[in-house]
C-alpha cells in the first residue's frame, strides 16, 4: 500500500479505540511494585485457541489494553503477569512450572477461561493433568468460554490500577 | 581540571537520562495514535523502568560475571556518549575530547557488551541475536566514521562540538550537498545502530526476527532496567546529535545559566519533533529481511562516501 493511500486510510479511520469503561474494583493483593505498569507473558498450556483470539482482541486497537499500562512481552524474564489459558496438558506441565519459576517476583498468575479454571469441556481427558491451579499457584481468574475481552481487561486493570 | 565544563557535561547527562524514556514514550504514543489506538501515554516507559528496578533480578543457570557486569557497561557507555556529544552546549571536556573516534569507540563498547550478554546465557536466540548485532555493527561503524569525516571537512576538526559550532556560525554549510548526503547517511546509520525499523523491530514478539530483543531475553529486573535505559539513552543522544547537525540553533556556546536554559529547551523541542517524526515514519515501514539489511547499509555508506568525494569537488 502506498504512503498516500495509507495516509488516507488513517484519516478516514481516525480513532478505533473505544472509550475506556469505568475503573473496576481494585484487587487488594496487588504488589505495590506493579501499579501502573504490567508486562504480560501469555502461556498456552493446552488451549483450543478460543482464549488466544480474545487475548489478541484485548491488545488490538479496539480494546487497546496498552493504554492501561499492560503490555505483552517476549520473555517470562521480562514479565510480571502470566496469562495462562487452557487445561494443563501432560506435555505442557513442566514447561508451565518452569515458566512460572523463570518469572521474577513479584509475579502474578492469571488463569484465563473456563478450561484454565476447572478444565471445562476437557475434564478427564486422557492428556489432561488438571486445571492451572492444580499445577501452579493462581492469583486471579477470568471466567468464560471464551472470556469476553472486557472481562480480561477488567482483570488486568484491577492489577495496574489505571 | 575545568570545573565549568564538567558541571555542564553532568547537567547534560542528567537531562538526557531524564528525557530518554520520554523520547521512547513519544515515539510509541505517536505510533499508537496513528494506528487508531489510545496509547499508554508518554510517561509509560518511566513507569516500566521504575517497576523493573523494584523487581527481583533473576539470571539463567550457569551464567558468568558478564551477565552481571554487562548491563552496567552498557549503561556507562551510553552515559559517556550523552556526556560527550554536543546536545545542550558546544563546551567540551578538556580531558576527554568529543572526537569522532572517541565517540564511535565508546558506542562500540556498549554494542560489544550487549552482544556478550546475548551469548552468555547460552540460549540459541541470544547467540543468533548477537551474531546479527555484530554484523550490523560492522556495517554501521564505517558509515558513521565516513559520514562524520565528511562533516568535519568544513570545520577542519573531527571534534563533534566544533563541527556543530561551525554549522551554527555559518548556516549555509547545512544545506550544502555534502552536508545533506552525510546527514542522511548518518541518520540511516543511527537507526541501524539503535535497533529501529527498518533494521530491527523494537516491538517484535517473534524470536526469529529479533536482533536487540533476542540478546536481552534472559535479563530481568535491575539488569533489564539498565539495558533498556542504556539503549533508550543511546537513541536519544544520537537523535539529539542528528537534530543538532540539522538545526544547530539554540545550542549553548558559553556556560552562562541563560544559555544553558535555552539550550535545554531547544534540545527538548528538537527531541520531541524528531521522536514524533520517528514514530510517524515507522508506521509506514516494515522490517527489512535480514539479508537485505547489508544493501540498505551499503547504500548509506555510498552516500557517506559520495559526501566525502563531493567535499573535495564542490567547494
Amino acid at each position: 500500500m502506498s504512503v498516500l493511500r495509507l495516509l488516507q486510510l488513517m484519516r478516514r479511520t481516525g480513532r478505533v479505540a473505544e472509550a475506556a469503561p469505568d475503573l473496576p474494583e481494585q484487587w487488594d493483593g496487588v504488589p505495590a511494585a506493579l501499579s501502573g505498569s504490567v508486562q504480560i507473558r501469555h502461556v498456552d498450556a493446552g488451549s483450543c485457541n478460543g482464549c488466544e483470539i480474545e487475548i489478541g482482541a484485548v491488545f488490538g486497537p479496539v480494546y487497546d489494553a496498552e493504554r492501561y499500562g499492560a503490555r505483552l512481552v517476549a520473555s517470562p524474564r521480562h514479565a510480571d503477569v502470566l496469562l495462562v489459558t487452557g487445561v494443563v496438558t501432560r506435555n505442557m506441565t513442566e514447561a508451565l512450572v518452569r515458566t512460572v519459576e523463570a518469572t521474577p517476583r513479584p509475579r502474578l498468575v492469571i488463569a484465563v477461561g473456563d478450561c484454565a479454571r476447572n478444565c471445562g469441556v476437557f475434564t478427564d481427558g486422557h492428556a489432561v493433568v488438571g486445571s492451572v491451579s492444580d499445577v501452579v499457584d493462581v492469583d486471579l481468574e477470568v471466567a468464560g468460554c471464551p472470556p469476553e475481552p472486557d472481562h480480561i481487561i477488567a482483570a488486568l486493570r484491577s492489577v495496574t490500577g489505571r | 581540571m575545568n570545573w565549568t565544563a564538567t558541571a555542564v557535561a553532568l547537567f547534560q547527562v542528567l537531562v538526557a537520562t531524564l528525557v530518554a524514556p520520554l523520547v521512547i514514550g513519544i515515539t510509541r504514543q505517536t505510533r499508537a495514535r496513528l494506528e487508531g489506538r489510545a496509547g499508554a501515554g508518554i510517561l509509560q516507559p518511566w513507569r516500566d523502568l521504575l517497576k523493573l528496578l523494584r523487581k527481583e533480578t533473576l539470571q539463567a543457570n550457569g551464567v558468568s560475571w558478564i551477565s552481571s557486569v554487562g548491563p552496567i557497561i552498557v549503561m556507562a557507555s551510553s552515559l559517556l556518549v550523552a556526556a560527550l556529544l554536543p546536545l545542550i552546549s558546544t563546551i567540551t571536556l578538556p580531558l576527554v575530547p568529543d572526537d569522532l573516534f572517541v565517540v564511535v569507540s565508546v558506542l562500540l563498547i556498549g554494542t560489544v557488551a550487549v552482544a556478550l550478554i546475548g551469548l552468555d546465557a547460552g540460549s540459541a536466540f541470544g547467540g543468533m541475536g548477537s551474531s546479527r548485532h555484530m554484523m550490523i555493527a560492522a556495517l554501521v561503524e564505517p558509515t558513521v566514521l565516513v559520514a562524520v569525516y565528511a562533516l568535519s571537512i568544513p570545520a577542519g576538526s573531527s571534534l563533534l562540538s566544533s563541527i556543530v559550532a561551525t554549522r551554527l556560525d555559518a548556516p549555509a554549510v547545512i544545506l550544502s550537498p555534502v552536508s545533506l548526503l552525510a546527514v542522511v547517511a548518518l541518520f540511516v546509520a543511527v537507526l541501524a545502530e539503535t535497533g529501529r525499523l527498518p533494521v530491527d523491530n523494537p516491538s517484535t514478539h517473534l524470536e526469529l526476527t529479533m536482533v536487540h530483543e533476542a540478546m536481552i531475553l534472559e535479563s530481568s529486573g535491575r539488569d533489564l532496567a539498565w539495558l533498556e535505559l542504556g539503549s533508550w539513552l543511546r537513541l536519544s543522544a544520537l537523535l539529539g546529535l542528528v537534530a543538532n547537525l540539522m538545526i544547530p540553533w539554540g545550542l549553548a556556546t558559553d556556560a552562562t545559566v541563560l544559555a544553558l536554559v535555552i539550550g535545554t529547551i531547544a534540545l527538548l523541542v528538537k527531541l520531541t519533533v524528531f521522536a514524533a517524526a520517528l514514530g510517524a515514519g515507522e508506521v509506514f515501514l516494515a522490517k527489512l529481511r535480514l539479508f537485505r539489511v547489508p544493501e540498505l547499509l551499503a547504500g548509506s555508506f555510498v552516500l557517506a562516501f559520495l559526501a566525502v568525494t563531493a567535499s573535495y569537488l564542490v567547494t
